[in-house]
């Protein structure tokens, strides 16, 4: 584990000094690798601040809308919305099922149940697996970070799914179900169904998501950074048992 | 936007200049107009005050009127919602009277409204609406309730502005007709029901050749509880008056705050019999040079009461006239003759009181009142109340024309009364803390602006209250004669908007608007944003009868069933664009059927109705609301229920059957 290899090269000071310079600045403290050389400190600092707010970064976008429809019609001069949270259904959800029952659509509730239910649990997992990553000095941590990486793609896909299996299963026992072909609502972009013209955007949660997609590649940049030389040091060391291990 | 502000800057310097050379019509070449504007300025005659007043009080589609007048419906027993200036009529609110649009009387909880305004079990099928009265907080309308009583009948409306609807009627117990209400005080505390024609308590029976010993009057302070949107009676107390026809009150405020004034018409006590050779009432009535003006300590009353000085008479609480007079609660002091209305002025300072008969208004001096009451040694009328001479309390007499009847202020002195013979609107300026306000002199006429025709009442934009808000007036006409087109011998009265904005002689008439379904009294005229009623009822299954959750309400169509108990057939009903649940109701003859209905709308506007063919029913629904109708099935046969209010493209075909078994 990376504490093991870690060691606070100090002067030779007292401990009353010491602490003052933990303290005062971390900067210039170094490990000492296994290998005998030294690495500057923030180094392994930097990426574990950077994956950890990624994960936070994907915590607070739960919090938030990650899309948008909004359906304009001459009878409704403020536009009816609904904003799709990871968790839930925000908005005028109740009226446009109203509407939608005409055409013999299912309440917007019914698609994306499941995802809904677990999806809490799942970011906060996205989350720790993240910042497990922090306590990972090895390629592992990329490996950790790729469900986090992938989650708002997999948003998306999941969404783009609901949305057509919604334009398809129209009953055709509703009052205008015959009258409606089935159709796939734009993930994104205009549209128009009857009355209504329909806008559909991503919100800042999904921008949230990309937006951390960004800082774990970049922290699993100073990850690699900061940890390939331990592990190249620890190689060596390996190797050089071995050999010593051989040799005797 | 910038083109219209240029284009009414024109518009103005135009108006200016044309109007030192008096009214012309506007033409396209001097107008200043667009050219498109003054040729139809042109072509219709419009002078540059009629394109003014145009300017003034067209309100484009969409735009909100800035201000909301509460008018009597006089007999209509309804409310008119009008809005100021566009003067378009927002709603009708059902109250003394059956009204089918908002299902009013007519199955649901408005029914028991209704009855609960019956005198002793009578129905009662409408009511004379004069005066509303919003709620006051610190004696400014604070948009919370409306009240509204019912001359014919001595009975009182609370009307809740949440959602516009008749909460509660009230009649009461001890008087056949009233006239000196609606009207708060200044926190509404209570809410003062004034007498009329008086009568003998409780209206027993009694010949008028007693009418000195037995006839009275009465006045009622209705306790009023914010939080039930109640008035509750048994908080509520009276006053026994002298049988002189009390006529309007009004409830001082600030520095009178606790004090009520009504005048009155009668002090002669005439009892007309014109069939029996006496002079008729109205002869009879006008004899006398003054009546009384009531002065009412109600603060001094309220403690009478709580310890307990009164009598329970029908189940209400009296303070007997001679308590009143022991008490120091009740004094009189002349005002001429045949005098109309007691108008309070903003600061308290002041009581107007209409001639009527007397081309004067007399106004007096609260300070003054207080210092005569002090002081003592008052003389006293017939009944043994003390009767404070005249000039120890008039302030002022301002001749103000013919007929001068009620008053109300503005934000910048002026007060502003109706002259019913001389068919005016008269503007004047108060004195005394006013003074500075207005460039002229105090107590002055300024200006009589003729009005289309015998104006009765006057209101004012939040014209009764603390602070006056200057702006509107409105002339409430009674005659129209030619201001319309001829609908036959019955015809609309006139209300007319005037533009009080400019100070000295600039009142400007603006908008005519005709009121062709009764004719209203007074009106009070509201801040728009000072209403915050509902859009839609804050949860599905609101009962408005009690503004709390129905105990039958359903919240989703899984809920919807028939459930029979003997010959009793209960239904809980679900309605939501477009169908109701259930669609088939199958019952027997004779079943006594209990039907909960639960509008699941939750979307502004998405209002239904709900009406059964044959049995007299029909609700109005709105968003999320719930009521319970009750009736017996006493036809067989095959009826339908459908939705009333339009709702949808599919509303023809919200309909269910009910089918009755021989």
């Amino acid at each position: 584990m990376r504490t093991s290899h870690l060691r606070a090269h100090t002067p030779e000071e007292s401990e009353k000094k010491t602490m003052k310079k933990l303290f005062s600045s971390s900067l210039e403290l170094v490990v000492l690798l296994p290998d005998g050389s030294r690495r500057r400190l923030i180094d392994f600092l930097i990426p574990s601040a950077i994956l950890m707010s990624a994960a936070l970064i994907l915590i607070i976008s739960m919090f938030l809308p990650y899309w948008r429809m909004t359906m304009t019609a001459p009878q409704y001069p403020k536009g009816l919305k609904v904003d799709v949270y990871v968790s839930r259904l925000e908005g005028d959800v109740r009226e446009i099922d109203q509407l939608n029952h005409y055409l013999g659509m299912p309440p917007l509730d019914e698609g994306g149940k499941f995802e809904r239910s677990i999806s809490l649990t799942a970011i906060v997992v996205l989350g720790l697996l993240l910042i497990a990553g922090v306590f990972i000095g090895n390629q592992w941590a990329g490996v950790l970070a790729l469900p986090a990486l992938l989650f708002p793609f997999i948003f998306l896909a999941d969404l783009y799914l609901i949305l057509y299996k919604y334009g398809q299963s129209v009953d055709p026992t509703s009052p205008l179900g015959s009258a409606i072909e089935p159709f796939t609502p734009p993930l994104f972009g205009v549209g128009v169904i009857g009355q209504f013209g329909t806008i559909a955007e991503p919100r800042i949660g999904l921008y949230l998501a990309f937006i951390a997609c960004a800082v774990i590649l970049a922290g699993l940049w100073f990850h690699r950074r900061a940890y390939k030389p331990v592990v190249e040091a620890q190689q060596k060391l390996a190797d050089k048992n071995q050999d010593n291990t051989a040799a005797s | 936007m910038m083109r219209r502000w240029i284009g009414i800057l024109l518009l103005f310097s135009v108006l200016l200049s044309s109007c030192s050379g008096g009214q012309q019509t506007v033409t396209p070449a001097s107008s200043g107009l667009p050219a498109d504007a003054a040729a139809l300025a042109a072509e219709r005659g419009f002078t540059p005050d009629d394109v003014y007043a145009a300017l003034k009080t067209y309100m484009p589609s969409g735009e909100l009127d800035p201000y909301i007048m509460f008018s009597s419906g006089g007999q209509s027993g309804q409310v008119l919602v009008i809005g100021v200036p566009s003067m378009r009529i927002l709603k009708v609110i059902a109250v003394f009277t059956p009204e089918p649009w908002q299902g009013f009387g007519f199955g649901g909880h408005g029914d028991q409204v209704l009855e609960d305004g019956y005198v002793n079990g009578y129905e009662i099928k409408w009511g004379d609406t004069h005066h509303p009265s919003l709620s006051e907080t610190n004696g400014e309308y604070d948009g919370q309730f409306l009240f509204i009583n019912d001359k014919a009948n001595a009975r009182l409306a609370v009307i809740d502005l949440r959602d516009f609807e008749t909460k509660q009627i009230i009649k009461n117990p001890n008087a056949i007709n009233d006239h000196g209400g609606a009207f708060v005080t200044p926190n509404t505390e209570y809410v003062i029901e004034g007498p009329q024609y008086a009568a003998p308590l409780g209206w027993e029976y009694a010949s008028l050749d007693d009418y000195e010993e037995k006839y009275r009057g009465v006045i009622t302070f209705w306790a009023f509880d914010r939080m039930s949107g109640r008035v509750i009676p048994d908080k509520s107390f009276q006053m026994e008056l002298p049988p002189y026809w009390q006529d309007l009150c009004d409830a001082g405020k600030k520095v009178s705050d606790g004090w009520v004034f009504c005048n009155s018409f009668n002090v002669e006590m005439a009892t007309g019999g014109i069939e029996l050779g006496n002079p008729p009432f109205e002869a009879g009535v006008s004899r006398g040079d003054t009546d009384y003006l009531h002065i009412i300590d109600w603060k001094k009353a309220e403690q009478v009461y709580q310890a307990g000085k009164v009598e329970t008479l029908n189940g209400m609480a009296l303070i007997r006239l001679q308590t009143a007079i022991d008490e120091g609660l009740l004094f009189f002091t002349p005002e001429p003759k045949s005098p109309h209305g007691a108008d309070v002025t903003p600061g308290g300072e002041f009581i107007v009181v209409g001639g009527k008969l007397d081309p004067h208004v007399t106004i007096y001096s609260f300070e003054k009142i207080q210092q005569a009451i002090a002081a003592g040694g008052l003389e006293t009328d017939s009944y043994g109340v003390p009767v404070i001479p005249l000039d120890k309390v008039m302030e002022a007499q301002v001749e103000l024309g013919l007929g001068p009847l009620h008053t109300v202020f503005d934000d910048k002195g002026y007060a502003y009364t109706s002259l019913f013979l001389d068919s005016a609107v008269a503007r004047w300026t108060l004195g005394g803390p006013y003074d500075s306000l207005n460039p002229e002199d105090g107590w002055t006429l300024v200006q009589k602006l003729p009005v289309q025709y015998n104006i009765g009442h006057i209101a004012a934009a939040e014209g009764d209250t603390a602070s006056p808000d200057g702006l509107y007036v409105v002339a409430l006409n009674k005659w129209s004669i030619d201001r319309f087109a001829n609908v036959g011998p019955l015809l609309p009265q006139n209300f007319q908007l005037v533009d009080i904005t400019g100070s000295g002689a600039q009142m400007k008439l603006l908008y005519d608007m005709p009121i062709g379904m009764a004719e209203p009294h007074y009106a009070q005229i509201i801040k728009a944003d000072k209403l915050n009623p509902f859009e839609v009822y804050p949860q599905v299954g609101w009962d408005p009868g009690t503004m709390a959750l129905h105990p039958n309400a359903i919240t989703s169509e899984d809920e919807a069933r028939v459930e029979r108990n003997g010959n009793v057939v209960e239904i809980w009903m679900t309605v939501l664009r477009s169908h109701f649940k259930p669609e088939r109701i199958e019952i027997q003859k004779g079943d006594h059927v209990i039907w909960h209905l639960t509008s699941l709308e939750q979307t502004r506007d998405a209002t239904h109705g709900f009406a059964i063919s044959g049995y007299n029913i029909n609700l109005s629904l709105e968003p999320g609301e719930t009521q319970t109708i009750e009736f017996d099935a006493v036809m067989s046969g095959t009826f339908t229920y459908y939705c009333t209010e339009f709702c949808s493209a599919l509303h023809l075909e919200m309909l269910g059957y009910l089918l009755v078994k021989p």
